[in-house]
């Protein structure tokens, strides 16, 4: 298969790149800046409906009857329905099928949907919503994960063991009670990590329209087309044929729009029922419901080390706190786990992850999917192991590297691996060796490493057909379209992919335009989750864009009577290399190649290859390649308030070769913002009540610009096989140890250790009260010790 | 996005304009100023008028004029941006220029007035929010309920009075100037407060606050604004405190005073702080010694409560630590 097609790193016309490694602009960067992009909310259809949701104010009920009579009687009321309307159960991942577009007999978290009116404007929709009358019947509402596990009645989801467990892995590898007993050193510890959220600034928004023959349109704020567009047809009961799903411009998506929402099944079961046009778009507090964001995770952590700082072994056992839907769960559970045997080496791993539903609003993936908590809980620990046997935080690290194309202890493959350089780079931009631990009081530099996935081999539902296509058509202009399922989300996978193809071509930029995510137009692609865009669709580009490369290629040899090799498409014109003279624009090379072959297009593909352990679960996690990164943060303390500022931040990032070192740059910056932001600001709360404890931008604190740190983006290039010219990712990689390189911050910079997120000033307060109180206990034990005479 | 409720919307050209359209409207009306405040509480069903007038084309209301005793007199229509960069406000009235370059953020302290600030309504976590959330809650004491989640039990609100610019004018001695239809009356701002945070004004229907009147600061008049909050824009205060200090001709305090908001329905002045600080030096050693018991003097006087976000008990150990800075950052202004 094409798919597994391996193009190697190098330059497609054998010295530099013409493209490739240049600061671009975006494809669609003027047209954000101008407000010129169609965001879903933009479109507007002739007799379009409005339609809202009516949500359940209780954490946990049975619904005992809704009537919608009052509802439906008020003026310009077009169709009200409620959860028997589309009663059909779907779930991103095929086996955690638990949601309905609206409750069916029961609620799970306040803000669940309940039924829905679509109307002829946004204030009768609203005013029917209030006409709506749902009895409930209360149930005992989960907010502490710890009692959803040990409670099972009531169930939150009826299931065979009658309890509230989502799911739970546990996975162990080589021997870890053999490495905790004869370590050097075992360092144990509680961690645990609070709930945050995305905060894309453009909330959920569909339209759909139905049109005579029957054709449902929808257009969709959401990251991944393709399982949309599968979750409609099963939904609806329609043949995905007759569906088709665009997504237009989107506002930010962090892994919170992954998922199907309720949002997409109703207006398109709405414009069915009515034959207009309906759209729904949120409000921010109900973006705050849809949620799929961070897990909160209660982590503990053991790992064993010798004394030269080798470490023999890590044991975990985390809880994690599902909220009420399962979304991506399952996964969620795996990767808390799975994706901690990097970028260090240990012989022997061990994770017991259970999740459990409460009655919050649903957890999902959110940038760093799974894995940010278990990052942090370990790279803090790892400090404590470096700091008990008098290493230096970053020299610990290197001692423990994995190396490059070897294999971690849970069988997961690993090619490229840049992550000493990493360190190398932030330990000379930060001055590590001159400053750390030397700063003065309240001032202080932290080290962390992580490494991320760049796609997995799991497709969510199994099939064996490529993860990811392109396809080409040339016109007789000279312009390539490019037509790519890949879901642009603000992080500029048009862009890459433009760049791609015009480096293959030879073509300047603006030869290339590309269409995306639209079902009808593009094929498909798994969309824009896991960090797998610019490696799999990346890949594709190019294996379609050689292809037709040849058929030019070929023509003009033909033509000039030359050897291919004495072909080259560079900058917008076909030059025979040896008679630079010879040369036609890469529009009349086009037009030879459609007359000698025929209408000219060509399509490529991505496939993984076969990875990841032998054993259930063993694909999860699974990455054609592994992203590295290094942070060092610097914070200050004040010691009264408790505040903590970060003035910088060095984040060090292997993304393979850099497609557009700008583009990486600022997936390098928001990541760390975004790192940062939760660690000391955001979070994710329900009160007592189980409400959300301030659904709105001001009461939910995204740090301001004002708040951001200097951040320095150093790039680190360990070109990968397999990756797009040698591409990894960098989207999500470099959010993860932000974190915990805060922490260790802190603690050069004033001797506590934060194992507890957020790091409220409160919290630092009492830490560092607690710390004083430590050493003057120990003050008095050694005075008292010394003035005991010896005897 | 959420909708804002359908409304009448009156636009007078004249203060006559606006106190007659109040007293023809009577309750149904409410005054729109930059509807900063106004219009967020709309759409979340906390306020529900029928008609508003808006006073934004009153040309006589903006601006900032100094009085012929030296004294300030700034019109209620005053946008915070102004005041917060008026030379004028600066050298005479520092701790009020402060708080008003820090309500808020830039785009809402161009829209947002003076005037609209010290009429703003008080705040609570339970109570700014959406009719949904406050439904899903069961409501509360202070709009549609009966009970009240922060004081068990409690009779009366004690949403939190959130106005940055109120301490600052306080501790300026600041008079207000209402007008209703044929009727003026000015008070001192320490006047306008109630303890209930369901209504912390002691206003009459139909009244505009025209302007707000600050006597004459004297030379050695030093003042600075205190404010805690999560981040360094946009968040209302967790903490607010507006501390002066006049200096006589010898450089040594011979007034002294402190007012903190975000506590509980009104801004409330920390007792002893004249005493504590007369005839001490800004700037010595005997002036920072007398500031330990006077902020832990404040912290005493001072009860945060869990009606607005942030850990009671930090914000309260908050007030000894702003106490003192904020004087200290009073100081900073005599070596100027
Ligand atoms: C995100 C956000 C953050 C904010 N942060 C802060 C903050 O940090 N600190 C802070 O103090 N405020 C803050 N505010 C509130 C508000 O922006 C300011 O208080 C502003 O000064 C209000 O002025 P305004 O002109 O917009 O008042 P409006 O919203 O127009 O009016 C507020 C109230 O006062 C009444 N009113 C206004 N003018 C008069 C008058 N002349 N006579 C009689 N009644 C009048 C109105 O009827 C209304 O009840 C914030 C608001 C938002 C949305
Ligand atoms: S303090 Fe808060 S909860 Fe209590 S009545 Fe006032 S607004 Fe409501």
């Amino acid at each position: 298969m094409a798919a597994r097609d391996q193009h190697g790193p190098q330059a497609p016309w054998g010295d530099a790149f013409q493209v490739v490694g240049k600061p671009h602009r975006k494809v669609d960067g003027m047209a954000k800046a101008t407000g010129q992009a169609i965001y879903t909310d933009d479109i507007q259809l002739p007799g379009m409906l409005h339609a809202k949701l009516l949500r359940s104010p209780h954490a946990h009920a049975n619904i005992v009857s809704i009537d919608t009579q009052k509802a439906r009687a008020i003026p310009g009321v077009h169709a009200v329905i409620t959860g028997a309307d589309l009663p059909t159960r779907y779930g991103v991942i095929p086996w955690t099928m638990d949601e309905t577009a609206l409750a069916v007999d029961k609620v799970r978290f306040i803000g669940d949907p309940v039924a829905a009116v679509a109307a002829v404007d946004e204030d009768t929709a609203n005013l029917a919503l209030n006409a709506i009358e749902v009895e409930y019947e209360l149930l005992h509402a989960y907010l502490d994960p710890r009692e959803a596990l040990e409670r099972g009645e009531p169930t939150i989801h009826a299931n065979k063991r009658g309890n509230n467990v989502s799911k739970q892995v546990d996975l162990a590898f080589g021997d870890v009670d053999e490495a905790l007993e004869s370590a050097d050193l075992v360092v144990e510890g509680d961690y645990s990590f609070h709930g945050s959220t995305h905060g894309a600034i453009e909330p959920h928004c569909a339209v759909a329209q139905v049109d005579a023959q029957g054709l449902l349109t929808l257009w969709s704020s959401t990251q991944i087309t393709h399982y949309v567009h599968r979750a409609l047809a099963h939904v609806l009961d329609l043949p995905a044929h007759r569906i088709r799903v665009i997504q237009p411009s989107l506002g930010g998506a962090f892994g919170g729009k992954s998922d199907p929402f309720a949002l997409e099944f109703v207006t398109a079961k709405m414009a069915q029922m009515t034959g207009r046009p309906v759209k729904m778009l949120w409000t921010r507090e109900e973006v705050f419901y849809a949620h799929r964001g961070r897990h909160p995770m209660q982590m503990h952590y053991k790992t064993a080390a010798d004394k030269d700082g080798k470490v023999r072994a890590v044991d975990a056992k985390i809880l994690i706190d599902g909220g009420s839907y399962s979304s991506f769960g399952l996964v969620t559970t795996y990767y808390s786990g799975q994706l901690l045997t990097g970028p260090y080496a240990f012989p022997a791993y061990r994770f017991d992850s259970t999740r459990v539903f409460t009655n919050k609003p649903p957890c999902g993936p959110k940038r760093g999917h799974g894995s940010v908590q278990p990052r942090f809980a370990f790279e803090v620990q790892l400090d404590e192991v470096a700091e008990k046997l008098g290493i230096d935080p970053i020299e610990i690290r290197r001692r423990n590297y994995l190396g490059e194309h070897t294999q971690t202890v849970n069988g997961q493959r690993i090619t490229s691996n840049g992550f000493l350089e990493c360190l190398d780079k932030v330990e000379r931009a930060s001055a590590w060796k001159e400053r750390h631990g030397k700063l003065p009081s309240g001032r202080g530099l932290g080290v962390a490493g992580s490494m991320y996935i760049s796609g997995t081999n799991y497709p969510i539902y199994p099939n064996d057909m490529p993860q990811a296509g392109i396809q080409l058509k040339v016109d007789r202009s000279g312009l390539v379209m490019v037509f790519t399922g890949g879901n642009d989300i603000g992080q500029g996978s048009n862009s890459v992919v433009a760049y791609l193809v015009a480096e293959e071509l030879g073509l300047e930029l603006d030869a290339v335009r590309v269409i995306a995510a639209d079902t009808d137009l593009c094929p498909v692609d798994l969309g824009a989750y896991s960090s797998r865009v610019t490696f799999m669709v990346g890949n594709a580009a190019i294996d379609a864009a050689r292809k037709l490369r040849k058929l030019v290629v070929q023509a003009l040899a033909e033509k000039w009577e030359v050897p291919e090799q004495r072909v080259r498409l560079v900058g917008g014109f076909a030059v025979d290399l040896e008679d630079p003279e010879r040369h036609v624009p890469s529009r009349e090379a086009f037009q030879l190649a459609e007359a000698r072959f025929d209408t000219l297009g060509s399509t490529g593909s991505y496939n993984t290859p076969t990875l990841g352990g032998d054993y259930r679960g063993g694909t999860i996690g699974a990455s054609p390649a592994y992203s590295f990164t290094a942070h060092i943060v610097e914070v200050e303390v004040d010691e009264e308030t408790g505040r903590i500022r970060v003035p910088k931040v060095w984040c060090a990032h292997d993304c393979g070769r850099a497609l557009n070192p700008m583009l990486v740059a600022g997936q390098i910056e928001g990541s760390v913002y975004m790192g940062i932001a939760e660690a000391l600001l955001e979070n994710h709360d329900m009160n007592r009540f189980g409400l959300h404890a301030g659904p709105s931008l001001l009461d939910y604190r995204m740090p301001t610009t004002i708040d951001t740190p200097e951040i320095e983006a150093l790039i680190v290039e360990s070109v990968d096989p397999e990756g797009p010219y040698g591409a990894k990712e960098a989207g999500e990689g470099p959010l993860h140890s932000a974190i915990p390189a805060l922490s260790n911050a802190i603690f050069d910079a004033c001797g506590i250790r934060l194992r507890h997120l957020p790091f409220t000033p409160a919290k630092v307060l009492a830490a560092l009260r607690e710390k004083r109180a430590r050493e003057a206990a120990d003050a008095s034990v050694s005075t008292s010790t010394s003035s005991t005479p010896a005897v | 996005m959420l909708r804002l409720p359908q409304f009448e919307l009156i636009e007078p050209s004249s203060l006559y304009g606006a106190l007659a359209a109040l007293a023809e409207h009577g309750p149904d009306a409410m005054v729109l100023a930059g509807g900063t405040d106004l219009l967020p509480n709309m759409k979340h069903g906390l306020f529900e008028p029928r008609m508003l007038v808006s006073l934004a084309g009153i040309e006589e209301l903006r601006g900032v004029q100094v009085t012929s005793e030296g004294g300030l007199s700034i019109g209620a229509m005053t946008p915070l941006a102004d005041v917060a960069d008026h030379p004028e406000v600066r050298r005479r009235a520092p701790a009020l220029a402060q708080a008003a370059g820090l309500v808020a953020g830039p785009q809402l302290r161009s829209m947002g007035t003076l005037g609209g600030n010290v009429m703003l309504d008080t705040r609570c976590q339970w109570y700014n929010q959406t009719h949904f959330w406050r439904q899903a809650l069961g409501f509360c004491l202070k709009k549609d309920g009966t009970v009240c989640h922060v004081v068990a039990g409690g009779k009366r609100c004690v949403a939190a009075a959130s106005n940055d610019s109120v301490p600052a004018l306080t501790t300026l001695g600041a008079s207000l100037r209402f007008e209703r239809l044929g009727q003026a009356r000015t008070i001192a701002i320490d006047e306008l407060w109630h303890s209930d945070g369901a209504n912390n004004k002691r206003t009459e229907g139909g009244e505009i606050l025209t302007r707000i009147e600050i006597p004459a600061t004297p030379a050695g008049h030093l003042g600075a604004y205190g404010k805690l909050r999560d981040r360094g824009s946009i968040d209302f205060p967790l903490l607010g405190m507006a501390v002066r200090l006049d200096l006589d001709d010898q450089g040594l305090v011979e007034h002294a005073d402190q007012v903190v908001v975000a506590l509980v329905a009104r801004p409330v002045r920390i007792k002893g702080v004249h005493e504590a600080l007369l005839g001490l030096r800004p700037g010595s050693a005997d002036f920072e010694q007398a500031l330990v018991p006077l902020a832990e003097a404040a912290r005493r006087q001072c009860r945060p409560m869990a009606n607005i976000p942030g850990d009671e008990d930090w914000r309260r150990e908050m007030v000894a630590v702003f106490t003192r800075r904020t004087f200290l950052a009073a100081a900073e202004g005599a070596s100027d």
